[in-house]
C-alpha cells in the first residue's frame, strides 16, 4: 500500500492558501495566480490515478502547478516574443525548458537563499495554521495575513470585537508555541 | 483603590491590550500601562516577546493568501467538478 493518500475533498482548505502564496511570489499577479491555483486543483484531479504515494499530497500538488506556471510563462513568452522576457540570461547555450524550470524555481528579484528561507518560513507558518481549529485559522489568517479590520472580519463572519479577540489570542499562544517548535528551535 | 486600577492592569488585560498592540489597535494609554506591566510582571514579559516575535516572523515571510471569498468561490467551483467527476 502506498505511503501517501489523495484527499480532494480537503484540498482547498488544506492547500490552496499555500499554492497561492507559492504562486504569486513567481507571476505577481493576484488573478493569473488565483486562475492557476484553480487550474492545477483541476489538472490534479484529472490526474489522480497516476499518484504514486510517493510523495506527499503537497509536493505532488506543487509539482503539477510549478507545470501550470511554466505553462502560464509559456503562453507570455510566445505573445510577447522570446527576446524580451529571455533578456535577463546571459548564457546562449540555455534551452526554452531550462530557463522555464529556473524562472518558476527562484524569483528573479531575490537571492535563491532568501527565496529557499522565505519558502520555508512560509511552509512552517502554513503547517502551523493548518494545525489550528478551522475558526482560529480563519481570522488569524484574515487579520494577520490579510490584515484585515477587525470590523470587516466581524461583519464577514458574525462574531463580536471580543470574541475575535479572544479567537485571536487562541490562535497566537497556539501558532507562536508551533512556530518555536518548528522554526525557532 | 481606584488609583491602584487606574495604573496597574491584570495579566490578562496587559495580554489583550499587547494583541491588539500587533495591530496596532492598542491605544497610547494601553500601551502605557501594558509597558508599566512589562517592568515588573515575568509572564507579561514572557508573553509580549513571544507575541512580537511572531508578528515579526509573519511580517518577515511577506506570505499572501487568498481572500475568504475567494477561496470560498474556489471551493464551489472545485466541489462542481468534484461532483461531476464522480458521476
Amino acid at each position: 500500500m502506498s505511503k501517501h493518500q489523495l484527499d480532494p475533498n480537503k484540498w482547498v482548505d488544506r492547500y490552496s492558501d499555500y499554492l497561492y502564496n507559492f504562486t504569486i511570489t513567481r507571476v505577481n499577479d493576484r488573478e493569473v495566480a488565483k486562475d492557476l491555483v484553480q487550474d492545477t486543483f483541476f489538472a490534479s484531479l484529472k490526474s489522480m490515478k497516476n499518484f504514486k504515494g510517493e510523495a506527499s499530497e503537497r509536493t505532488w500538488l506543487i509539482s503539477i502547478l510549478k507545470r501550470k506556471i511554466i505553462d502560464h510563462y509559456r503562453k507570455i513568452n510566445s505573445k510577447k516574443g522570446k527576446a524580451e522576457i529571455r533578456m535577463d540570461f546571459k548564457t546562449e547555450d540555455d534551452n526554452d525548458s531550462n530557463w522555464l524550470e529556473e524562472r518558476v524555481a527562484d524569483h528573479q528579484y531575490k537571492t535563491a537563499e532568501d527565496t529557499l528561507v522565505n519558502e520555508e518560513l512560509g511552509e512552517a507558518i502554513y503547517n502551523c495554521l493548518a494545525k489550528l481549529p478551522e475558526k482560529q485559522a480563519t481570522v488569524f489568517r484574515m487579520k494577520t495575513i490579510e490584515g484585515l479590520e477587525t470590523e470587516t472580519i466581524c461583519n464577514e463572519l458574525g462574531i463580536t470585537a471580543s470574541n475575535l479577540w479572544v479567537i485571536i489570542h487562541r490562535a497566537r499562544i497556539a501558532m507562536a508555541e508551533c512556530m518555536e517548535k518548528n522554526w525557532f528551535k | 483603590m481606584k488609583n491602584k486600577s487606574f495604573l496597574f492592569i491584570s495579566c490578562e488585560e496587559a495580554k489583550h491590550i499587547c494583541d491588539k498592540a500587533q495591530y496596532n489597535e492598542a491605544s497610547f494609554w494601553e500601551k502605557f500601562k501594558l509597558n508599566l506591566r512589562y517592568i515588573w510582571c515575568h509572564i507579561t514579559r514572557t508573553y509580549v516577546n513571544r507575541n512580537k516575535k511572531l508578528t515579526k516572523t509573519v511580517k518577515s515571510s511577506k506570505i499572501t493568501c487568498l481572500k475568504n471569498s475567494e477561496k470560498q468561490q474556489l471551493k464551489e467551483v472545485f466541489q462542481e467538478e468534484l461532483e461531476n467527476q464522480h458521476q
